[in-house]
């Protein structure tokens, strides 16, 4: 199992702490109605995780920023997806 | 209320472009850049096109942060333990001045954003602009993410990059579809720079270029590289986002397990990773590009979805539509016109005639034939590393049969059919 915490572990942050610019919409939807969860597989950072009840877990502070999730949940429409605040979020240092 | 000529939003290679000229030609122009430096929020290859920053700077060469310039482009096919290849390298490319060049985003972003600000244009870094401020169906402004955040202007460039949030707002976009964008993971690894000549028989400031298909995609509409810097190697891979969608792969693991194929691994052995980047590029081709100017605003690089994914090229078509752009709002101010849709549409005359909507127009069918052909990046590599090792391991058995085998294999697999409708299909696409 690749754990891509060790990937992120390289990058720099500035993590804008109780400000998350993704957020689920409403995780009922996830739970009840989504049968692919494919954020938990297409997320490139790993932000989604399902607890095994159905229950997806997003926590945005190793994000990218790239987008994946917002267009691949077409079917629900159940990500609210923002740019992190001037300066905050995911700093390149090499891009 | 202090008012712009022009705002453009997002300092990437076509914000860039655009400022640049804009600020050159005498025009008040403010800059916005959501990232803690230009470049910082930006993710490519990289490879740099010499011609496309050539018309805009001419002299880019005397102080730009180029790695190395490119003398030699492999391709490969990739089994799961082998690939079949064909490289071209010239000594022409050794020859100054270099057609291209590699180069670290973050870096050269940051040089091109100086040149920007030398040449007269106010750059806010930190901003998020979170929405265009319209007057009916009139941009006159953008909105920043601070207090007292409204800035107007005659005109607005959206150079906001792929997933242009604000287009998608203000209702000129419908949402990305999965089939148009490919999400491309990669990372970086740090070599000594004489580790690295050695390794790709190159010389100081050579570079290698590797595109890759094949069975590390799994199957998935996508590509693989491998790019030489002077003291790091980039590798990564991208497929189509609504082929990841379908399988249960995660982007790391492809990419580790990409990194672990027996022709990959010596090349990056013992170097150190320093980063980790994920980003979506805009591959639907000309079929898939969105309404791209109206009252106020005009679009430009990825957000506009300027990508010729056939040939690997973003960058170049980035810098040359957002010097299109500005070139067409200095015309109009010339003229005394206002930035009306319709006078606007002399952007869309220029991108017409230059080699960007030729090209993108050129290829305009290879999204949609790729899509419903996963032969190309699955059943083919596998036939011809077959095909390869047969031939090449000496056994005993005569050629004559190992051709016949080897042709019975590509029916079996694709039925004679099939074989030549492909044929058919990529003479139609690259028509």
């Amino acid at each position: 199992m690749i754990k891509v915490e060790n990937k992120l572990f390289q990058n720099r942050y500035k993590v804008d702490a109780g400000h998350p610019h993704i957020s689920i919409k409403n995780p009922d939807i996830c739970q009840n109605d989504c049968k692919s969860m494919a954020c938990t597989v297409c997320c490139p950072a790993g932000c989604y995780t399902e607890e095994g009840n159905g229950k997806i877990v997003l926590i945005t502070d190793g994000c990218l920023e790239c987008g994946t999730c917002r267009i691949i949940c077409s079917e629900h429409r159940n990500v609210d997806w923002e740019y992190p605040r001037g300066g905050y979020g995911i700093l390149f240092k090499f891009g | 209320m202090e008012k712009f000529d022009a705002i453009v939003v997002g300092a990437g290679p076509s914000g860039n472009a655009a400022a640049y000229t804009l600020a050159k030609a005498g025009l008040k122009v403010l800059q916005i850049e959501r990232g803690e430096y230009p470049g910082s929020k930006n993710v490519q290859g990289a490879i740099l096109y010499s011609d496309a920053l050539e018309r805009i700077i001419p002299d880019f060469r005397d102080d730009a942060p180029l790695e190395r310039h490119i003398v030699e482009q492999r391709m490969w096919v990739l089994d799961d333990e082998s690939y079949v290849g064909s490289t071209y390298r010239s000594a022409e490319f050794n020859r100054e001045p270099y057609n291209r060049y590699t180069i670290i985003r973050a870096q050269f972003d940051k040089w091109f954003s100086k040149k920007v600000q030398d040449a007269g244009a106010l750059l806010i870094c930190e901003t998020t602009i979170s929405d265009l401020i319209l007057d009916g169906n009139r941009v006159i402004g953008v909105q920043a993410d601070r207090e007292g955040g409204a800035i107007y202007a005659d005109i607005v460039i959206l150079a906001d990059g792929v997933n242009s949030l604000l287009a998608k707002k203000a209702g000129f976009h419908p949402e990305l579809d999965a089939k148009d964008v490919a999400l491309a993971v990669k990372e970086i690894h740090f070599l000594p720079q004489e580790t690295i000549e050695s390794r790709f028989n190159i010389g100081e400031d050579e570079g290698v270029v590797i595109e890759m298909v094949g069975k590390i995609t799994k199957g998935m509409m996508g590509t693989g590289f491998l790019y030489t810097n002077k003291e790091s190697i980039t590798l990564g891979v991208g497929c189509m986002l609504s082929d990841f969608k379908q399988q249960k792969t995660t982007p790391y693991a492809l990419l580790e397990e990409m990194k672990a194929h027996p022709a990959i691994k010596p090349l990056i052995a013992g170097g150190e990773m320093k980063e980790y980047t994920g980003h979506l590029i805009p591959e639907g081709g000309y079929k898939a590009i969105p309404k791209i100017y109206g009252d106020g605003w005009l679009m430009v690089g990825d957000a506009a979805m300027f990508v010729n994914a056939v040939h690997r090229e973003g960058s170049n078509l980035a810098m040359t539509s957002g010097r299109l752009a500005a070139e067409t709002v200095i015309a109009l101010k010339e003229q005394g016109k206002f930035m009306t849709e319709a006078n606007l549409a002399l952007y869309r005359e220029k991108l017409d005639e230059s080699f960007l909507m030729k090209d993108l127009k050129k290829y305009k069918e290879m999204p949609g034939i790729l899509h419903k052909s996963p032969q190309f990046f699955t059943t083919y590599p596998e036939l011809i590393n077959k095909a390869a090792h047969s031939m090449l391991t000496v056994d005993g058995v005569d050629k004559k049969t190992k051709e016949r085998e080897i042709r019975r294999n590509f029916v079996g697999k694709r039925s004679l059919f099939g074989l030549m409708g492909d044929a058919f299909k990529m003479w139609r696409a690259f028509e």
